[in-house]
């Protein structure tokens, strides 16, 4: 057995795109895994009363490290594992239960020496952006 | 912010994986991870952060405290994040990750964070909003350097939705 078949800096070009569904709705049970996982067990993530009635918010919501790490799956499904250098994201708008993520990644540049450079946004079903970032991949040149 | 230990396990990774809803199995096949040029089991890119079961000062591990409702705006640094009303108003606004070589089952990491920049924005949902960072250095048993994190989070006035 083998590693999956790498890409390399050379099947890639400025402008290319990978797309992919992240989370189909989402459910609290995930989200609680996480916080299980993380060890982030701020309340807000994961106690309806105390999101609700304490914080004022209309449910839970997911750890934006969720999204982080979702987003992740998307870069280490495409690009391999092992070749990330760099992974940075804004949390523009929290998660919700019951919510469909799908990210997508644009390749902005491809060095002579493999190195990668990526714009990343991932969306709710709504189309509205949930986090926005970039990334650094190095794959074999050729 | 103390400088404390993260043995990284098989288990955490696994579990960690399985949240993220992970079917690469370079995250717990140790046989097909072995057999692949990394040469074992690794973690996926945001693991680090679970080195917060491990952080001594983590104020938002596993110990449930009875928040108290938030009479007015509070902005309290994040690491003292152990009363309900900074729980409600503490926002993570940005993440980075650096790199530098995978985490892999077996290594007995040291992690150390350091408060990074600070400032201040007026919102135009949260109202005044409050922006700290933190840098966490994430080194391995030959105090090589792992990964290095940069969070930063924001203090908000008021509960943020959208």
């Amino acid at each position: 057995m083998s590693a999956k078949p790498k890409l390399r800096a050379a099947d890639l070009a400025a402008g290319r795109t990978h797309e992919a569904v992240l989370v189909e709705n989402l459910s609290r049970t995930q989200i609680v895994m996480y916080a299980g996982a993380s060890g982030d067990f701020n309340p807000i993530h994961h106690d309806e009363i105390f999101a609700t009635q304490v914080a004022g918010y209309p449910s839970v919501f997911a750890h934006g490290m969720l999204s982080m790490g979702l987003t992740g799956r998307l870069l280490t499904d495409w690009l391999g594992d092992g070749v990330l250098r760099e992974f940075g994201v804004r949390f523009v708008r929290q998660v919700w239960p019951g919510d469909t993520l799908r990210g997508k990644a644009t390749v902005t540049s491809v060095g002579p020496d493999g190195r990668v450079v990526l714009e990343i946004v991932t969306s709710n079903q709504r189309g509205e952006p949930v986090i926005a970032g970039d990334a650094v991949a190095m794959l074999p040149a050729d | 912010m103390a400088d404390h230990e993260f043995p990284v396990d098989r288990t955490a990774i696994l579990t960690f994986a399985a949240a993220l809803g992970e079917t690469n199995p370079i995250y717990w096949d140790e046989a097909y991870a072995k057999a692949t040029p990394l040469g074992g089991v690794i973690a996926p890119p945001t693991f680090g952060v679970a080195s917060a079961h491990w952080n001594p000062s983590h104020a938002l591990r596993g110990v449930r405290r009875i928040p108290s409702a938030p009479e007015r705006p509070q902005a309290r640094r994040s690491e003292s994040a152990g009363d309900g009303a900074s729980l409600t108003r503490v926002l993570h606004g940005e993440q980075r990750f650096v790199y530098h070589q995978p985490i892999r089952a077996g290594m007995r990491l040291r992690v150390a964070a350091r408060p990074g920049r600070s400032w201040e924005k007026e919102g135009k949902r949260g109202g005044k909003l409050r922006f700290s960072e933190t840098v966490t250095e994430y080194r391995d048993e030959r105090g090589e350097l792992v990964v290095t994190a940069t969070s930063v989070g924001i203090v908000t006035e008021k509960a943020v939705e959208g």
